[in-house]
């Protein structure tokens, strides 16, 4: 399961971040931000040889020593970034994939509501509730 | 140990090569010596062969070879690798060594140089004893050696040398000292490389042949041992390939080893050095990817091998030393031409390395506090100031089995290296590799990654106690936080940086990092900013801050005492801080009432402040600078001695500024740029600037936020009574306009306008000012910036009385037309004359000053008014039709007919004044009386037409073309007062075709006929050539005439004469009738026959029926219809009825 989802909005900036809170917020910050610089260069790349014709899931951005990064891009380019712990080598890309599609739904959801302002920071109950679904459980 | 510890040993990270010694050369004073040691070892490039080369002096002692071990059966090894070994192999043990001698063939003295070799050669065997290094022997040669064969002393004395020496013939060179030294040198060389390669083979052999001594319980460390020198050694050998096969199987080895927490650090030690070196053999053999896999196994293995748990700070700098020459690695590869992408770059490692070094930092730091006394006698101390074995601890050095021989040495031991680690400058260590991964992700296209690794090594410097450094990477980071909006990282880098300003105690840097932690985008709590807001108040009041949590206490101290020699000097107190690019806790927004204000109107100017921080803010002054600076003592805000301004937490506060505009800037552009004071002069001032009007980095965003929310809409906007901050947008500049007029212009006229006529505009204006309007000036006249041929078809001008000509302008600039009082009327008349026709837009501009009153200030105000007429030139005045038909040639000197036709397509009926023919070859062929067309009056789509006679005089030229002339006619529209002018229209009349013609007929007749009754026509037959003219000439029957008179004749007529022929026709019917058709031919001019003299005589005539005894006479001329065709052609018939009988008494 995760240890940190991200919600990223197209310009770059944060929508939404929560972090197991065992460890150290500022450094999932960090690595979501820094994991932009890929899903940056995916898009961009992707972007021109397919066309429209584009996968949403990007697959893994980057594994680092700790962790290992999962990205997803909406098609109004808002961005989704899962970190998996390393060690966790019990996941597979399709049960990360089938986690992107339920926090995509979920957001999709949250964009609906007529008194959400896009662009603004999520705050939704329903949509925190599937985000720790997916986060690892601390007991 | 030393911090070097952790680094490769060189002769692990140099590329093997064959070590090859030379003896015998003397190369310090024989030059030929020198010159042969420069061939081998100077400017070797890549393709040479490798070999290290060494000179070495003949008896120079090898290191000594120990009795080999015939039985392993008690031996057990006290290590895995002894740390000579490899630097024995490079440096120390020489595959071949080659003896250099001078001897040629034919020496004289060749018995006893032959014996001293021979000696030479033995005391090399002896020093190398039990070694199976190869030895060749090398003749210096003066003489160019004959071709092999031919020289028979040579190969009998070189089997002699061989004999002599127990050398093989393969082993004894030849070097002639000649011209061609490289090249010789260059074939020795391969041959000292083949001879290497078979003593490292048979090394090979020899290690390998040790195996099947060894058993699997107490040989394990030789297992690797051996493995390693079969690798080292095919290295030696430049086999690589198998190199990197027994480097693989050394790697499993040495991870099959019992582990345990002695010889941890050996087996560490070990396997990082076997990793090293398949890792480097992969990029070498290009294949990257294995070695990353390599690499990554390696680390997954050695992770848990942290070993003793109070030096686990090792276990941290091995692995990141790990990482870091696996990053040289990779980037040296990346030199040699690899291709890293953005995922999989060295910079990755570089972070890792950093990080471990963190980690190791940090262990040591909880590790090594107690450790403050270096124990005595040293544990760390051998006796041979090195270790024997790689990886082993000094105070027990050979010791494998699992517990320590002696736990206090153990103890004084760990205690010894944890006193070591305190000094070691780990910050450092970690800015270096941070540095490296920087330049890495930059290469990479990582902006954010680069971003990340600049704060980690800025925060590295702050620990490291170099603020400046510190500051100034954090400064150069944040903006790129700031402006992707990343609050949460931005605000701990802010806390960093707030940290590094207060100990600095530089007071710009403390301030400007105070105002954005207690700005909107900082993500601290209320208290934190609370204590933030009070320590920013005590600097404004000149006053040391309370310093920032967290902070080292001795720094503190340094600290305190910067902030007291802060407050002691008394200059730089006022900061002057541009806020636009931070996002301050003051926000500013300024705007003004409307984008556009006229000269009368009091300018307003509205500005809001709005603080969020958590206490008010007591502010100094509001100051407007805007760009003309008169402007600004109007704007100006000061909190006065006894109440201070303040802006209250989360509270919008408005100020409004109002003044009048000074009249020289009239269209013009007035910005605003805003400045707010803080603290007190007899403190510290900080002035926060906004260049333009407010907003900060993220309003932008702020305001697209609040124009996209539902809120705005929502009853929830009536319901806060104050103004909703984000939604507030900026005006921060507005235009001065000048004063509406209160002037009315019209204009009158008639449109549309004809071409060339004088076409009057009449222009009202009336004053509805209260005051007098002075100088009023109109200009009018074609609006600039149409079509360039437009002004000059144009002209425009006041004086309706004449036609104005083509020097008059099109545009009449700025007519005095004097003052005008209120309530008063001006009327003027322009006339326009156009050349073409086409729409134009003409300007009627009135200018004129007024004194006005605004908020008691005089000004004057320039008023205008822009009126646009669109005249229509479309249709033309007057269309031409000129009738020249049928004629396409006009025959010389025979008079022809003009019709002119006039056609107006005007919408106003036109007066014809007159009409007149201005001709230019041609003469008329009557005398031109008055024009047909006086005072005629054409209403739309009407036609007057007008006939001319003429006649083409004989050229003298050859032209055949030529110009008639021109026809003119004076006009003006019929309701116009009579005042008005003619105006002349001028049309230029077709050029003509003339053409000569031979023979010239024509008819005398009279008009009409009467049925049974004489009708006598005369025919003139003129000859126009030089010639003498045969004519045969013929009247055919009609049924209409009887006739008399000559049926069927021959002429000849002279040049320049004339033959009448007299004929008397007598009609038979009534009506229009065909006259007898006149048969003409000339035998000598076949171009002219009857057709084409046909057209000059009449075809018909009209024959009345009464028969009465009027008109007896012939009119003076008669209009024939010839060949049903409109076209008119005069006869001229002057002479009388007597000449008839003279030509009929001819014939």
């Amino acid at each position: 399961m995760a240890v940190c989802i991200a919600v990223i909005a197209k310009e770059n900036y944060p929508l939404y971040i929560r972090s197991v809170p065992t460890q150290n917020k500022l450094k999932f910050h960090y690595t979501v931000h820094t994991s932009l610089d890929v899903v940056e260069e995916k898009v961009s790349t992707v972007g021109k040889s397919l066309g429209d014709q584009r996968e949403l899931y990007l697959g893994l951005l980057y594994p680092t020593e700790d962790y290992k990064v999962y990205g997803y891009v909406t098609n109004s380019k808002v961005k989704f970034v899962i970190v998996v712990d390393s060690s966790n080598t019990s996941l597979r890309d399709n049960e990360i994939r089938s986690m992107f599609r339920k926090l995509h739904n979920s957001f999709t959801d949250v964009m609906c509501n007529p008194f959400h302002n896009p662009g603004d920071p999520i705050q939704s109950k329903a949509f925190d509730g599937i985000v720790s679904g997916m986060m690892v459980q601390t007991g | 140990m030393t911090v070097s510890q952790w680094e490769l040993p060189p002769e692990l990270c140099c590329r093997p090569m064959a070590f090859v010694a030379l003896t015998g050369l003397d190369v310090v004073y024989n030059a030929v010596h020198r010159a042969i040691w420069d061939a081998f070892c100077a400017n070797r490039r890549a393709d040479r062969v490798p070999i290290s080369f060494k000179v070495l002096p003949g008896d120079h002692e090898y290191p000594k070879c120990r009795t080999k071990r015939t039985s392993y059966e008690w031996y057990i090894p006290k290590g895995i690798l002894k740390t000579g070994w490899m630097n024995k192999h490079l440096n120390l043990v020489p595959a071949l060594v080659v003896l250099f001698y001078e001897l040629d063939w034919d020496d004289p003295q060749w018995k006893e140089k032959q014996s001293e070799c021979a000696t030479k050669v033995e005391i090399v065997r002896t020093s190398l004893q039990g070694r199976n290094t190869k030895v060749a022997v090398v003749l210096i040669q003066k003489k160019t050696p004959l071709p092999p064969g031919e020289d028979l002393v040579a190969s009998e004395r070189a089997a002699a040398l061989c004999n002599a020496c127990d050398l093989s013939g393969k082993s004894l060179f030849v070097l002639p000292h000649t011209d061609h030294l490289v090249g010789y040198i260059i074939r020795l060389e391969n041959a000292f490389y083949e001879h290497a390669q078979t003593y490292y083979y048979t090394e090979i052999r020899r290690v390998k042949s040790h195996k099947e001594f060894l058993n699997k319980t107490t040989h394990q460390l030789l297992f690797v041992r051996h493995q390693f020198k079969i690798a080292f050694f095919s290295e030696l050998k430049q086999d690589t390939q198998n190199a990197l096969k027994y480097y693989r199987t050394a790697y499993s080895l040495v991870h099959e080893l019992r582990s345990h927490e002695t010889n941890m650090l050996e087996i560490k030690t070990m396997s990082g050095f076997i990793n090293y070196k398949i890792c480097r053999l992969c990029f070498q053999h290009n294949t990257p990817l294995d070695a990353i896999a390599q690499f990554r196994k390696h680390i997954d293995l050695c992770k848990k091998k942290i070993g003793s748990a109070e030096l686990s700070f090792e276990h941290a700098a091995w692995m990141s030393k790990q990482f870091q020459s696996f990053g040289d690695l990779f980037d040296e590869a990346i030199k040699l031409g690899l291709t890293a992408i953005q995922t999989q770059n060295p910079g990755f490692y570089y972070q890792q390395a950093a990080c471990f070094s963190q980690e190791r930092k940090q262990l040591a730091q909880q590790l090594c506090q107690a450790a403050v006394n270096y124990p005595s006698p040293d544990p760390l101390d051998t006796q041979s100031g090195g270790l024997d074995f790689y990886g082993q601890r000094p105070w027990r050095q050979g010791h494998q089995s699992i517990d320590p021989p002696d736990g206090e040495k153990e103890k004084t031991g760990i205690l010894a290296l944890q006193n070591k680690e305190i000094d070691v400058a780990h910050s450092e260590l970690i800015i270096a590799l941070l540095s490296n991964a920087v330049a890495q992700f930059k290469k990479y296209k990582c902006p954010r990654m680069k971003s990340h690794l600049m704060v980690q090594m800025g925060e590295e410097y702050y620990h490291a106690k170099d603020y400046t450094k510190a500051l100034k990477l954090l400064d150069y980071v944040m903006c790129d936080y700031r402006t992707e909006r990343w609050w949460g990282l931005l605000t701990a880098i802010l806390i960093t940086a707030l940290r590094c300003a207060y100990l600095m105690a530089s007071v710009k840097d403390y301030i400007i990092y105070c105002m954005e932690l207690l700005g909107r985008a900082s993500t601290l709590k209320e208290e934190q900013k609370g204590r933030i807001e009070k320590n920013f108040f005590k600097v404004l009041m000149n006053e040391v801050p309370d310093p920032e949590p967290d902070c080292d206490p001795s720094s503190v101290a340094v600290a305190r005492s910067l902030w007291n020699d802060c407050i002691a000097l008394a200059a730089s107190n006022e900061f002057t801080i541009e806020v636009q690019d931070y996002i301050p806790f003051i926000q500013c927004k300024a705007k003004f009432c409307s984008p556009s204000f006229h000269i009368d109107q009091p300018i307003q100017l509205q500005v809001f402040l709005r603080a969020d921080c958590p206490h008010p803010v007591p502010l100094n002054k509001l100051a407007i600078s805007l760009s003309n600076q008169e402007y600004n003592q109007w704007c100006v805000v000061e909190s006065l001695a006894q109440e201070t301004m303040s802006l209250l937490p989360r509270a919008t506060k408005c100020f409004n500024f109002r003044f009048v505009a000074k009249s020289e800037d009239v269209g013009k552009k007035i910005e605003v740029s805003i400045e707010v004071m803080l603290g007190r002069d007899n403190g510290r001032c900080v002035f926060l600037t906004w260049r333009g009007a407010g907003g900060d980095i993220a309003s932008h965003h702020e305001a697209l936020q609040a124009t996209r929310s539902s809120r705005r809409w929502g009853r929830g906007f009536e319901m806060r009574p104050e103004l909703d901050w984000d939604s507030l947008l900026i005006q921060h500049s507005t235009m001065i306009i000048s004063r509406l007029p209160k002037l009315s212009v019209q204009l009158s006229h008639q449109p549309p306008a004809l071409i060339h006529e004088l076409y009057r505009i009449s222009v009202t204006i009336e004053s509805q000012e209260e005051g007098v309007a002075k100088d009023v000036t109109l200009t009018a006249g074609l609006k600039p910036g149409q079509d360039a041929i437009l002004g000059q078809s144009t002209h425009v001008t006041l004086d309706g009385t004449k036609v104005c000509d083509d020097t008059t302008l099109a545009l009449l600039p700025d007519v005095p037309l004097g003052d005008l009082n209120s309530g008063t009327k001006l009327e003027r008349s322009v006339y326009v004359r156009c050349r073409s026709t086409g729409p134009r837009v003409f300007l009627f501009h009135v200018a004129y000053s007024i004194d006005t009153t605004v908020e008691g200030q005089q000004i004057v105000c320039k008023c205008h008014k822009v009126e646009n007429v669109v005249t229509s030139l479309a249709q033309v005045s007057l269309l031409w039709m000129s009738l020249f038909e049928p004629l396409d040639q006009v025959a010389i000197d025979i008079p022809f007919m003009l019709m002119t036709d006039i056609f107006s397509t005007s919408p106003w009926p036109l007066v014809l004044a007159s009409s007149c023919l201005q001709l230019l070859t041609m003469t008329s062929n009557t005398p031109q009386l008055q024009s047909q067309l006086e005072e005629v009056v054409l209403q739309t789509g009407e036609c007057a037409s007008e006939c001319f006679c003429l006649r083409c005089p004989p050229l003298t030229n050859s032209n055949n073309t030529v110009a008639t002339g021109q026809y003119l006619i004076s006009w003006r529209r019929k309701p116009s007062n009579a005042g008005s002018p003619l105006i002349q229209t001028t049309v230029t009349l077709p050029h003509v075709i003339l053409e000569s013609v031979p023979l010239y007929i024509h008819a005398d007749l009279p008009s009409f006929g009467r049925v049974r009754e004489s009708l006598p026509v005369l025919y003139y037959i003129e000859n126009r050539t030089a010639l003498v003219q045969e004519v045969d000439m013929a009247v055919e029957p009609s049924d209409a005439f009887m006739f008399s008179g000559l049926k069927q004749v021959r002429l000849r007529i002279l040049p320049g004469s004339e033959q009448r022929m007299l004929y008397n026709y007598y009609p038979l019917m009534a009506g229009y009738q065909t006259l007898p058709q006149l048969n003409i031919s000339l035998p000598r001019c076949p171009t002219t026959n009857t057709h084409t003299l046909r057209r000059f005589l009449p075809q018909r005539i009209f024959v009345k029926v009464m028969c009465t005894d009027m008109h007896r006479h012939t009119p003076q001329s008669v209009l024939c219809e010839c060949e049903g065709v409109k076209c008119a052609f005069l006869c001229p018939q002057p002479q009388g009825r007597q000449l008839d009988d003279i030509s009929i008494a001819a014939a």
